[in-house]
């Protein structure tokens, strides 16, 4: 079964893995500032810990370190992780309960203050156990978490509740920066509106609303990086101006990642002189019915709208002209946990045969009385790729009678209609940074064990399993758990439906070497493994 | 003289209350919330306790009239508070932005002057002829012609153009620079969003040049000008002109004013960090403090301009200031 497993996995890393085009990197060289742009306007604060947006990361993650992340010269990996002040990843010990990490000596912060496990543990304190009035936007992933301590000037404990699979992944957080433990017993709150940490770049200035600045760490602690002398990010929300910016040779790159039609216009402008890395995404649209409004507290209505949608063949038209392009289920399509086409195939939505599942569609409407179905799909106005999968989505239900219309809103309306339950069916998405399974299908609890839940259910059924699944060690027994969850979900409940895994694509001058793409947004954004060939042809 | 600008000052206060209330009332009847936006709009999982804290520090748990008497307070003493967003002063906010904004207007105003007047006299004088069509048509295309597409155009134009001749294309420098730090690359940035901006405003302006001139020249003072024998040049400028520039320098008051907080799509499209574009964000990120402080700002710029193109009315026409 392990090894059947295993080269699943393998196939499925390789089938979602990096594409890219950057080949026969030799030795990297020194010196050179990037400038990329960051799509999105700065952040609402300078603080990690307490902000949710990629463009935090992709303008401060180059200025701190982390205890662990995502192996940066592998990010495609979902189960890869490395040390970055830890020394080793170690073996939980007290049955799973207690990590013991060692932390590396030398390293300063850019104020030239040595870090220790005590700046460790205060900033995993800070995150896991906020003071009050301090916000913290993932506390809740680390609830698992009984105790952080220091107990020397090397070594950092986490003592867990109970054994999870979880905890481990969810430490390579890109958004745990280290702070100074003098700082924050200062001032909690000082890092709101200043850096200052131990990363690969010190701060140099941020242009408000403009632009953020870092210069090299001569003293960085893993030796000869950063390779770069310095960068600039751009932050630029239209994609015209990061596409031109790129085009003229302004800026080398963006991380976020652009659509088919961008990358196919700067291709062909620049031919060489831009490569693109591509790679499976850890967002993907999901498609949530109002069950507190009838008829869509009917599950045969439900699991008719699902069975409609032709994902299989949807999936390769769609990812000509928008950034989708992966059918999966809830799981990550990378991940060992994901279901494999075959399983996938056996849930509702996903039959080969769109026309028995058409068919079987219009039988359930009909048995709910429900053959003249109209609805109105509430979509956030955000054109890569939310509105494209809407608009796909009203041909789709066409197929079996659904007249559907579409209500596309800004994101705050669009956030507010769907916590007060203002929509029939809701267009939405669920992105996550460190591919973590178990936590990044949390979304799908009820209402009242997920706050980000808005279908309107309850399911203590489904809350079970999810609780067995999290505290299951066994990757077979907690493979087999996320079968039964995620056929709950869609199968038998319809409470959600996944609706294509999102695509990846980043472009880069051809001068830009290191930077591996992996299935986040947020992660691998340090900069610390760039470097530039300011003498090749960009 | 005195009582008429006494009079125009204290017409001042009340309209800006007014519009105080207004975009107060304004903002919370937009659904949304800027706490769900800063935490959900990732598409993650977020702390169902991180909303009320979030909703505590930015004073969004107080009672709407404690929110707005704060509001009221604040802007008559020149506090305006901080960013819900940013956390930062919403002063420095505006400062930081106000430059580039204030620059491009006063480049864009300068153009508009400097290509309306002459081309809208001109017009008039040579009514009817193919000076006058031509100078229409480009009117109207101004008019016609929306900046978004203009300034995509222009930096397509200009990055085609450059790569043909130096085989390397050239656009414009996407972060801004103070003029007094970097004169050449602050124009250079400037350049293309002001002709864009110009264009328009200088289309606008022409036409009313035009029309103001050519009733102006149909006035009988001005036959009586021509009729005692004074030189074309003398009635043009000294009778024609000055009487002519009154609707004018309305046009251009008004819109001076619209270009500080107005130029919403331009600041997009050339990435200017600028007014414009704060205000953009301010309202999508539903930051009721900076999108207050934003168009009370425009309210005052607007309030003032007018005042400012009233007294210059009093000054070019004394029938006004002795009335």
């Amino acid at each position: 079964m392990r090894s059947a497993l295993l080269a699943a996995c393998i196939g499925a890393v390789l089938a979602t893995g990096p594409a890219a085009a950057d080949t026969g990197e030799t030795m990297p060289k020194r010196g050179g500032t990037l400038t990329y742009m960051i799509p999105a306007d700065a952040p609402p604060s300078l603080d990690g810990h307490r902000e949710g947006t990629f463009a935090m990361l992709h303008a401060l993650a180059p200025f701190y370190s982390v205890l662990m992340r995502v192996n940066p010269e592998n990010p495609s990996d979902t189960t890869q992780f490395v040390c970055d002040l830890c020394t080793a990843i170690p073996k939980p010990t007290d049955d799973g309960k207690t990590y013991t990490f060692k932390i590396r000596t030398g390293v300063k912060f850019h104020d030239g203050s040595p870090l220790t496990a005590a700046d460790v543990a205060a900033s995993w304190h800070k995150i896991i156990f906020p003071p009050p009035g301090v916000l913290s936007a993932r506390q809740d992933w680390w609830s698992v978490v009984d105790s952080v301590e220091a107990p020397d000037t090397t070594t950092v404990v986490f003592r867990l509740k109970f054994a999870t699979t979880t905890f481990l992944p969810s430490l390579a957080d890109p958004f745990a920066f280290i702070y100074s433990k003098a700082i924050l017993d200062k001032d909690v709150r000082w890092y709101e509106q200043h850096v200052m940490g131990s990363g690969p770049f010190k701060f140099v200035a941020l242009d408000i609303g403009q632009s953020m600045k870092g210069e090299r760490n001569p003293d960085y602690y893993h030796k000869g990086k950063p390779y770069l002398d310095g960068f600039i990010g751009i932050f630029a929300d239209k994609q015209v101006v990061r596409v031109e910016a790129i085009h003229s040779g302004r800026a080398a790159m963006e991380f976020r990642g652009l659509p088919p039609s961008a990358i196919n216009d700067l291709q062909r402008e620049l031919g060489d002189k831009v490569k693109v890395q591509t790679h499976d995404w850890n967002c993907g649209n999901v498609v949530t019915p109002n069950q507190r409004r009838k008829p869509f507290d009917d599950v045969r209505v439900r699991r008719a709208l699902l069975l409609a949608v032709d994902q299989w063949n949807g999936a390769p038209a769609l990812s000509k002209i928008a950034n989708v392009r992966t059918v999966g289920g809830i799981v990550f399509p990378g991940s060992p946990l994901a279901a494999t086409k075959e399983e996938l195939q056996k849930l509702a939505g996903f039959w080969p045969d769109i026309e028995k599942s058409r068919a079987e569609a219009r039988r359930l409407l009909k048995e709910a009385g429900q053959e003249n179905l109209q609805l109105e799909l509430l979509n956030r106005n955000v054109d890569q790729p939310y509105k494209y999968v809407g608009t796909w989505l009203v041909d789709q239900w066409s197929k079996i009678g659904v007249r559907a219309t579409q209500r596309v809103q800004p994101t705050g309306p669009w956030l507010q209609a769907m916590r007060t339950g203002d929509f029939d069916v809701v267009v939405e998405a669920n992105c996550n940074s460190v591919v973590n399974p178990v936590l990044d299908t949390h979304k799908y609890l009820p209402r009242v064990r997920s706050p980000v839940n808005y279908g309107g259910y309850n399911d203590p059924e489904l809350i079970e399993i999810y609780e067995k699944m999290l505290s299951e060690g066994d990757f077979d027994r907690q493979r087999a758990l996320m079968r039964q969850y995620e056929a709950r979900i869609i199968d038998t409940m319809a409470d959600e439906f996944p609706m294509l895994w999102w695509y990846r694509m980043i472009p880069e001058r051809s001068f830009v070497h290191g930077w591996k793409i992996g299935p986040s947004h947020f992660i691998n954004q340090d900069l610390s493994n760039i470097w530039l060939d300011e003498g090749q042809n960009g | 003289m005195y009582q008429y600008i006494a009079k125009r000052v204290l017409l001042v206060f009340p309209t800006l209350i007014g519009a105080a209330a207004l975009v107060f009332i304004l903002m919370r009847l937009i659904p949304g919330d800027i706490c769900l936006v800063r935490l959900g709009s990732g598409g993650g999982s977020f702390d169902p306790h991180a909303i009320d804290l979030c909703h505590a520090e930015i004073g969004l748990d107080r009672p709407l009239i404690v929110q707005f008497l704060s509001f009221v307070w604040g802007f008559f003493s020149f506090d305006f508070g901080v960013s819900m967003w940013s956390g930062k002063p919403v002063s420095l906010e505006i400062l930081t932005r106000l430059p580039i904004s204030l620059e491009i207007a006063l480049l864009a105003t300068v153009i508009a002057i400097l290509i309306a007047v002459p081309l809208g006299t001109i017009s008039a004088l040579k009514q009817n002829t193919w000076i006058d069509v031509v100078v229409r048509t480009l009117a109207i295309g101004g008019i016609a012609t929306p900046s978004f597409w203009l300034g995509i155009i222009s930096i397509m134009f200009v990055l085609d153009i450059t790569n043909a001749i130096s085989g390397t294309p050239w656009m414009p420098p996407i972060d801004y620079v103070p003029i007094w730090r970097d004169p050449i690359r602050n124009l250079s940035m400037a350049f293309l969003p002001a002709i864009t901006v110009g264009y328009r405003y200088a289309a606008v302006s022409m036409r009313m040049t035009r029309s103001a001139m050519l009733e102006v020249l149909r006035e009988d003072y001005i036959r009586t000008a021509r009729a005692k024998g004074l030189i074309e040049k003398i009635v043009i400028n000294r009778h024609a002109l000055k009487n002519a520039l009154l609707p004018v320098v309305t046009v251009i008051g008004i819109e001076f004013a619209f270009l500080i907080g107005g130029l919403v799509v331009t600041e997009q499209v050339f990435n200017l960090n600028g007014i414009g574009r704060l205000f953009v964000q301010a309202v999508q990120n539903q930051d009721y403090t900076l999108t207050q402080a934003l168009v009370m700002l425009t309210v005052a710029i607007f309030v003032f301009s007018n005042l400012i193109v009233d007294l210059m009315y009093a000054w070019l026409d004394p029938r006004i200031r002795f009335a």
